[in-house]
């Protein structure tokens, strides 16, 4: 079988799998929903972290902005928002199919393109820091966000929003958020897999490994890592509006900007999976979901010191991660040329 | 009297009390091979630091092609078609030959809109021509971090070839290579000079190297122009040899 047709086959058993999931496990509809987020957040983290060498801790300002931006444009459609608010979500706000459907719609674009924006003001002051002090300088931003949103009545302040329940049967529901993530997940998917192939990637990819240099060549360093980053921040804040949805009710801290959660998940995911690769992010979301619900299920108490042995032994142990590992253990299988001998020095 | 492609006048640049360069005068003609010599230490690698934008010049000023280029960005003066090789090599080891080149194309040429395109049969043609101009063809798909620091600076020359310079500048092109190999390094960078006419502006400490190909020289000691003229006449310069001896 060609190397070409084996690729189009695991592609088409994953899709179909990807399809008949929720309805094959009805009763991890909303598990599986997550996980694709996971997949989103992780593949949109790694385009920063792993392939331009930027580690962003606050990337989940993109998701909690993105929440709020698609809800208060959903609610803002058909009703005052600070009266809406106010009331938190009461009984007199009907939403229509409609009203419901298109301030979803209207609302989660909405979302991804000012998270996009936000990237390239934020990424303008920010990527002028290096290693940690990026990070930290960007956990800030999503820290100081989720308390700001907090004080901010007219948005819901802390107690946060209240938005619409889906019109209709929830199961069907669950299975419709099911597949708003994982049609979204799919795009950024194929979306990332082109993008590592051009011209924009390889560029990319030469400012993670020396940044100076791509300089020195004249590579629009700036420019490139803003697009690169705001491009990222469009799916994450399309993926936070529609998680907006699913939860129904959100507030600012705990799950908008919810950094030592999801804001610290998308991180772990990758390294688990391998930084850099196309693959690693997937791999690692699947493999830190199942770990997460297996042990939140059987360690309940312990969960959380089973998550930091997790991620100890991945940073200490294992910092290439699953792919990486493979990589070195079999580079052939990635295109790698490796010589065996010790050559004599030819120049 | 040709073209001056490079207008370096009276620069002086000090790092603290360390003065690098103090009222430093010369000019690259355009076209042509032009070396800057000096001891360790002279200010060489300063120079060309100055002139490609990696520190502000205290005073003096820097033109190219009739610009001036003293207050630009690293990456601005890249993209007007002067670029530099280190000397300590810098390549993305992580990445073989081939996409190493890739990585090289000139984005002063490229618009957003062609960088989202993927690498086409061309550039890869370009790439795989240039690499076997420099002799790494046969190594084209190994990881550029494996090979010997000689390969590595064929490597990186290479590349500052698929940027298509006007103006190159190289830091020790010759440090680590083969003795034996050299010859074919002259001859590839007059290859360089004349084929594809890039203005090539070479520091160098292997006097053989400097004297077979630059038409003009300059001799730099502690931070001062000492001498310049044609391979002849510095190697005759009294001056030069003595700071190379330590006399000066």
């Amino acid at each position: 079988m060609t190397k070409l047709k084996r690729k189009t086959i695991l592609y088409a058993l994953i899709l179909a799998f990807s399809f008949i999931a929720p309805f094959a496990f009805p009763d991890f509809g909303t598990q599986l929903a997550t996980l694709w987020l996971m997949i989103i957040v992780a593949l949109t983290w790694d385009m920063t972290g792993g392939q331009m060498g930027y580690n962003s801790l606050g990337n989940i300002f993109f998701y909690g902005t993105g929440m709020y931006v698609a809800a208060l444009i959903a609610i803002g459609m058909t009703y005052n928002i600070g009266d809406y608010t106010v009331a938190s979500g009461g009984g007199i706000f009907e939403f229509s199919d409609l009203q419901y459907f298109g301030g979803m719609f209207i609302g989660v674009l909405g979302a991804g393109l000012f998270c996009s924006a936000s990237a390239v003001v934020i990424g303008y002051l920010t990527f002028g820091l290096r290693g940690p002090y990026f990070a930290i300088g960007t956990l800030g931003v999503a820290i100081a966000a989720g308390e700001l949103v907090s004080n901010w009545d007219w948005a819901g302040g802390g107690q946060g929003i209240a938005l619409p329940v889906y019109p209709g049967d929830l199961d069907i529901g669950k299975i419709f958020f099911y597949f708003l993530f994982a049609g979204l997940g799919i795009g950024v998917f194929i979306f990332v897999k082109w993008l590592y192939g051009t011209r924009f990637g390889a560029a990319i990819n030469a400012i993670r490994d020396d940044e100076e240099k791509a300089d020195a060549m004249g590579v629009h360093t700036l420019r490139y890592k803003l697009y690169t980053w705001s491009m990222a921040a469009f799916f994450v804040g399309m993926a936070g509006g529609i998680s907006g949805f699913q939860l129904i009710h959100f507030e600012p801290v705990e799950s908008a900007y919810q950094t030592i959660n999801l804001g610290i998940f998308m991180v772990v995911c990758v390294l688990l999976g391998g930084k850099g690769t196309l693959w690693g992010p997937v791999i690692g979301a699947i493999l830190f979901h199942l770990f997460k619900e297996i042990t939140w299920n059987y360690l309940l108490g312990w969960q959380w010191v089973a998550l930091g042995a997790l991620i100890v032994v991945t940073v200490v142990y294992f910092q290439d991660g699953v792919m990486g590992y493979l990589q070195q253990r079999y580079p052939e299988l990635f295109g790698i040329r490796v010589e065996r001998k010790s050559t004599e020095e030819a120049a | 009297m040709s073209e001056v492609i490079i207008d370096v006048d009276k620069v002086s640049k000090s790092f603290g009390g360390v003065k690098a360069n103090t009222q430093v005068s010369m000019q690259v003609v355009k076209g042509g091979i032009t070396g800057l010599i000096g001891p360790n230490g002279s200010g060489k690698t300063t120079l060309f630091n100055s002139i490609v934008g990696y520190h502000p010049i205290d005073e003096g000023s820097i033109k190219f092609e009739g610009e001036e280029i003293s207050r630009f960005s690293v990456q601005k003066i890249a993209r007007r078609g002067l670029l530099r090789t280190f000397q300590q090599t810098r390549i993305y080891g992580k990445m073989n030959c081939v996409e190493n080149m890739l990585i090289s194309l000139p984005h002063r040429k490229m618009s957003i809109w062609d960088a989202l395109k993927s690498f086409t049969i061309e550039d890869y043609e370009r790439a795989d021509h240039l690499l076997e101009f420099v002799g790494l063809y046969e190594k084209r798909l190994l990881l550029s971090g494996d090979l010997s620091f000689g390969q590595q600076k064929l490597l990186e020359f290479a590349m500052a070839l698929m940027n298509e310079p006007t103006c190159l500048l190289l830091d020790e092109p010759t440090a680590g290579i083969n003795p034996t190999l050299i010859n074919g390094l002259i001859e590839r960078l007059k290859r360089a000079n004349t084929e594809f006419g890039i203005t090539l502006f070479i520091i160098e400490h292997n006097m053989r190297v400097i004297m077979n190909m630059a038409e003009t020289i300059y001799c730099l000691a502690h931070g001062e122009l000492l001498a310049q003229g044609t391979p002849d006449e510095i190697q005759s310069d009294q001056r030069v040899i003595d700071a190379y001896l330590g006399a000066h």
